[in-house]
């Protein structure tokens, strides 16, 4: 399956891509299978958006999908059926709160 | 002919400023890293194409980036910095313990001889080191662990580790310095470590004189006369003639001897710079006058050197690797203030003017002397 990800342009200058990233998952869509994928196609991501060896999420990095706030869910929750499904895509942000 | 190329670290990026021997013209690139702290850049004194960068952010951590062509272009290495073992805790601003936790890379300290060796020092404060090219990093922990860790606390600016100095001779030696915990010297490599802070005063600490516990901002060495060591701490600016087994002070007839940086002219030993700052709280210049102050006794007299520099309504800060020195003759002092200028002077100080004056936030100032 095909998840859509969304990308804070710090994150996408520093993967040297444009627009949204588009990964083929073989596993279930969670949060960890989708950031395991991105990680392994783009190791520079490695430690930008969870920490390198525990994997929590980073204090001002927020997980937004379908219009709702998915930071604080189970990293392996599964994402909703329309980010399953291709449909929505799963949004990588960096918190008002930094600068 | 040869050149400068000056490596300056801001808030919100990386510049880097070039100009011939002359060092009449500049040209600024940058910046590089947009929107993200570049805390230090610093170039392989053997091989000045390679320079290493830490780009930072508060929203995505750290970045290490690495240029092999003198900073026009750049690519990622290892950006892990996973501490050796469990990693303990330290003292946290109240005084309960806190555990280590990975910050960010403060300072970047290349080898003499080998490009891809090089060392971070970091926040929460360590030590790593880099065989590779900055590939992959492995603490040198023998640093955190020699026994006084539990001990150390963070300075207003973080629990930093942000001197590292090698001496030149080749003999294992090496120092470096934490904010708030002291100064150390490793005589293996950096296998082994102990506190260097005999004679250092702190009237923040209980015991003043403890054996670690202060504020050390900088240290500087000239690498003709690797046993002198100078110190800017928090109050007072200090002298070691012995490797840092023991220390004077050296702040004479300094308006105020807290402060930042602190640096040696690339040919005079005794010749040294530091700007005074008001004080721990008021973090500018007194008076509103940027004064840089230099001493051509190794501290034993001071002078303050002003032309060039504002001498009304200036208050702004210098920070601990904001000032740096070229080898050229006349020797080249630079420094780079948080409103955002680098001040340059051509004739070891007598004389400044701003290089560049609207940058974001001055974070770090390294000069590489180009053939």
């Amino acid at each position: 399956m095909t998840i859509r990800v969304v990308l804070p342009a710090h994150l996408r200058t520093l993967a040297r891509v444009e627009g949204e990233v588009r990964l083929e998952l073989e596993r279930p869509p969670t949060q960890a299978t989708v950031l395991d994928a991105l990680e392994s196609r783009y190791p520079v991501l490695r430690g930008t958006i969870r920490d390198h060896v525990t994997h929590k999420r980073r204090a001002f990095v927020r997980f937004f999908a379908c219009e709702s706030d998915l930071s604080h869910d189970a990293p392996d929750a599964p994402l909703p059926d329309p980010v399953a499904a291709g449909n929505e895509p799963f949004l990588i942000v960096g918190a008002m709160a930094g600068g | 002919m040869s050149g400068v190329r000056v490596l300056v670290g801001t808030r919100k990026g990386g510049f880097v400023l070039t100009a011939d021997g002359k060092r009449d013209k500049w040209e600024v690139s940058g910046p590089h890293f947009a929107g993200w702290e570049i805390y230090h850049m610093k170039g392989s004194p053997a091989d000045p194409n390679r320079i290493y960068a830490s780009q930072s952010s508060g929203w995505f951590g750290q970045i290490v980036q690495r240029s092999d062509d003198g900073g026009k272009t750049w690519n990622t290495v290892d950006n892990a910095f996973t501490y050796d073992g469990v990693p303990g805790t330290h003292q946290w601003y109240d005084g309960t313990p806190r555990p280590w936790e990975f910050k960010r890379v403060w300072h970047f300290e290349p080898s003499l001889n080998d490009p891809d060796t090089v060392y971070a020092g970091i926040e929460d404060a360590a030590l790593f080191r880099s065989t590779d090219g900055g590939a992959s990093w492995t603490e040198l922990s023998g640093l955190r662990k020699h026994g006084t860790g539990p001990e150390w606390q963070p300075g207003a600016g973080g629990m930093c580790l942000h001197t590292i100095l090698l001496d030149p001779r080749q003999n294992d030696r090496m120092y470096i310095a934490i904010s708030a915990a002291g100064a150390f010297r490793s005589d293996d490599g950096g296998t082994s470590w102990r506190p260097i802070n005999k004679g250092l005063r702190s009237e923040q600490l209980p015991d003043a004189d403890a054996e670690v516990g202060h504020c050390v901002h900088r240290l500087a060495m000239h690498p003709a006369r690797p046993d002198v060591l100078y110190m800017q701490k928090h109050w007072d600016v200090m002298r070691s003639d012995d490797g840092g087994a023991s220390w004077r002070e050296v702040s004479g007839n300094l308006p105020t001897d807290f402060g930042f940086p602190i640096d040696v002219h690339a040919h005079e030993p005794d010749t040294i710079y530091v700007v005074p700052i008001k004080s721990d709280s008021e973090h500018f210049p007194i008076d509103g006058k940027l004064q840089v102050w230099r001493s051509r006794s190794g501290g034993e007299a001071w002078e303050p050197l002003t032309k060039g520099l504002p001498q009304q309504n200036c208050y702004v800060n210098v920070l601990r690797d904001a000032m740096a020195v070229d080898k050229l003759d006349a020797c080249g002092v630079y420094f780079g203030t948080t409103g955002g200028q680098v001040y340059a002077s051509r004739d070891a100080g007598d004389s400044w003017e701003a290089i560049v004056h609207d940058l974001p936030a001055v974070l770090s100032v390294e000069v590489q002397t180009l053939p």
